[in-house]
């Protein structure tokens, strides 16, 4: 489904990615673990085609299309959709009315009748129970004034809404209480198929107790230094990344 | 400088027909012509003026508008004013066209009781004691020039008098069309609105421009809100592309009233509204509500001056500008406190939208404190629309179009929002999503 190769990309000049290599396959949920400011959310920004982010360097294969082609939107209606790890709050616009916008501009995209009204609201009405979000927020400004935690239940019902295909969680678990955590992955779980794929970054094994996935990355300086399977994370809670770059440290002094 | 003067007397020629006198408006005569006399002296304010500082009328002084005449009213067919009416949400229509009243096309026979509306033109020359005792008492017609150009050569306008006691249901639509003739034309509408104690009344004026139009509209209001009366006023500028507009509101507020004023400029090739409020009796508030949207080479400059002179009243000013193209808008909110104005609660919020790099604002808060126990308080900003707001609803599917056109609305909304009369809200809402690419695709559920 989706595949990264080499991929380079600068922000404001600066070289943030360094080279990743990264395949994901339908059905798959994988998790990329690493240091603050490691380039975890410039991938995961870079996937979604934030325009601040410059791809230097390689490839993104999504579905077979290049995927660096696409604008933001495109990229959405073909299926991608990224809980961002700090969601944006908009003034003036009700999550409940831009979700419509948003939907209908995705249906369209496939050649999909509009949602009127009364459908939209069946479907919130149901989604928002799943991820128990009080509907209340929903008929707020996206995100003004949200707590922490709200700000990231707002992030799954739209995820829950959207039914992406290529679903990338940024730190979705951070600032969550247990129970939070707890509907959070419910909601992603229910979302996993054979159809999907799921690329969770986080910085805590607590979440992967709850989501399980298939694979764990160690991202480290703009390069994925390590992969392995969910007992990677164990391992990292453990001794930090600190063994990781040794041992990255030592594999550039064997190359080079 | 010789050509100013020759500017006057395109206005001196059109006071001449006032001065013979032996009407029965002569009443009024001696004010006219202390405000003619003050307009000679004064000229056009130029931008050495430090309340003109951005807005140069040059190019209104340098045409020689004629006075319009009354035979526009022929051109007009009721077929077009009822598009603009709102007929079934308001309770009385006065309709003007080129700034004369077309009795015809108005709709003043069954106000409800204890309203009265009609032309002010008819009030003078019948000696209406109202308007005797409050016509040009609350507008500086000394040191405002346009003001006293208005007074001097006023032909006609609004009279709205509400007595003492009455709730008015439905809003009072006063219109003012402008329409294309041969030679651009000069109209000075003047409008005047006295409020009874505890009365409730809502007032729309609305300045429609037709395509191809040309003229300068000078128009004054004066709104005398008596104690614990509440009045709602809208002043609505869909001016055409070419007119120049200038108006002048003051509104006076007596004892514990309630008064909003909402400016709506949406059109017109340079405006300038002069709002002034001055609130004279305790517990009084007033808030001054107002939105622009302009493009291309227009210019919208707000002048707003609250005058607090009695302890224990507050003011809100809430002003918001979208700008494209290489438009300019200016705010200018000044709030004056006196010695005596103890209690004050005075706020100024002032926000920009600025959508192009040639756009430009101006905005300047002018705080004159002289009371000791007050609360002032004053906020600017001037921004572009959210970059992040703008990816992050691209992310979710919706065009880069599309989004920028949702924040932009959203923006404006906010100022839409406070419009109490619903169809008046619905055609404003109307009036913005048609500007916007695909601004028809969110209009359903705003
Ligand atoms: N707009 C920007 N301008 C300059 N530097 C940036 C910008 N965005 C990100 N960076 C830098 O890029 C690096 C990677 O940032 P990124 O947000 O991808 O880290 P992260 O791995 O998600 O970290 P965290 O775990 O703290 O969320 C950091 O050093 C950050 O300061
Ligand atoms: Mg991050």
């Amino acid at each position: 489904m989706l595949e990264i190769r080499n991929l380079h990309a600068n922000v404001e000049g600066h070289e943030i990615l360094k080279g990743i290599d990264l395949t994901v396959n339908a059905g798959e949920v994988h998790s990329i673990m690493g240091p603050n400011g490691s380039g975890k959310s410039t991938l995961a920004q870079v996937l979604a085609g934030h325009e601040a982010y410059e791809v230097t360097q390689g490839q993104i294969i999504y579905k077979g299309q290049d995927l660096t082609e696409l604008t933001p939107d495109k990229r959405a209606c073909e299926g991608i959709f990224l809980a961002f790890q700090y969601p944006v709050e908009i003034p003036g616009v009700t999550t409940n009315y831009f979700l419509r916008a948003a939907i209908n501009s995705i249906r369209k995209h496939r050649g999909e009748e509009e949602l009127d009204a009364m459908d939209f609201l069946d479907v919130v009405k149901k989604k928002a129970e799943y991820v128990e979000i009080d509907s209340k927020l929903l008929n707020r400004a996206i995100n003004e004034g949200f707590s922490g935690g709200e700000k990231k239940r707002n992030e799954i019902f739209q995820m829950a809404m959207l039914e992406p295909t290529l679903a990338i969680l940024d730190e979705t678990d951070s600032g969550l209480d247990i129970d939070a955590l707890k509907i959070v992955a419910d909601g992603v779980n229910k979302l996993r198929g054979p159809d999907r794929a799921m690329v969770v970054v986080t910085h805590y094994q607590r979440l992967l107790n709850y989501i399980v996935p298939d694979f764990v990355h160690v991202l480290m300086d703009g390069r994925i230094v390590k992969s392995g399977g969910k007992e990677l994370a164990l391992e990292l809670e453990q001794n930090g990344y600190k063994g990781v770059d040794d041992a990255k440290a030592g594999t550039e002094a064997v190359t080079s | 400088m010789a050509h100013v003067k020759e500017d006057k007397n395109t206005y001196l020629a059109h006071f001449d027909r006032f001065e013979q006198g032996g009407a029965a408006s002569d009443w009024f005569l001696p004010a006219r012509k202390t405000a003619m006399a003050r307009f000679t002296e004064l000229g056009f304010p130029t931008t050495k003026d430090e309340d003109w500082r951005y807005t140069n009328v040059a190019p209104i002084a340098k045409i020689a508008f004629e006075r319009a005449d009354r035979s526009a009213i022929d051109g007009v067919t009721a077929a077009q004013i009822a598009r603009l009416a709102m007929a079934d949400a308001v309770g009385g229509l006065l309709v003007f066209i080129n700034g004369h009243f077309a009795r015809d096309l108005s709709i003043i026979d069954s106000l409800s009781a204890g309203l009265h509306a009609g032309s002010l033109a008819a009030a003078v020359e019948s000696g209406d004691a109202v308007v005797k005792e409050h016509l040009g008492k609350h507008t500086d017609s000394v040191t405002q020039a346009f003001a006293a150009l208005n007074t001097a050569i006023v032909e006609d306008g609004a009279v709205i008098r509400v007595e003492s006691g009455k709730k008015i249901e439905r809003p009072i639509h006063v219109l003012y069309l402008s329409t294309s003739t041969a030679s651009p034309f000069v109209s000075h509408p003047r409008n005047l609105i006295v409020v009874g104690e505890c009365s409730e009344v809502t007032v729309i004026e609305n300045y429609v421009g037709l395509d191809g139009a040309k003229y300068f509209a000078n128009a004054v209001t004066e709104i005398v809100v008596g104690d614990g009366a509440i009045v709602d006023h809208y002043n609505v500028q869909r001016e055409a592309d070419e007119a120049f507009h200038i108006g002048t509101r003051h509104v006076r507020l007596g004892r514990d009233s309630c008064a909003t004023s909402h400016t709506l400029s949406m059109g017109g090739k340079l405006v300038r509204n002069n709002v002034g409020a001055l609130l004279a009796g305790e517990g009084a508030e007033c808030t001054l509500n107002g939105l622009y949207t302009i493009d291309g080479e227009q210019h919208v400059d707000n002048h707003l001056r609250v005058d607090h002179a009695v302890p224990h009243c507050d003011s809100r000013e809430f002003y918001k500008g979208i700008l494209e193209g290489r438009s300019h808008g200016v705010f200018c909110g000044r709030i004056m406190v006196r010695e005596d104005a103890q209690k004050t609660d005075a706020k100024q919020t002032n926000m920009s939208l600025l959508l192009s790099e040639e756009a430009q604002v101006d905005s300047k808060p002018q705080l004159e404190i002289f009371a000791d126990d007050v609360k002032c308080t004053h906020g600017a900003t001037i921004g572009q629309v959210d970059e992040d707001a703008l990816f992050y609803l691209q992310s979710r599917g919706i065009s880069a179009e599309a989004a920028r056109s949702l924040l932009i609305y959203a923006f404006a909304k906010e100022s839409v929002s406070k419009i109490k009369v619903d169809a008046l809200r619905e055609q404003l809402d109307a009036l913005l999503l048609a500007r916007l690419p695909q601004g028809a695709s969110f209009r359903e559920s705003a």
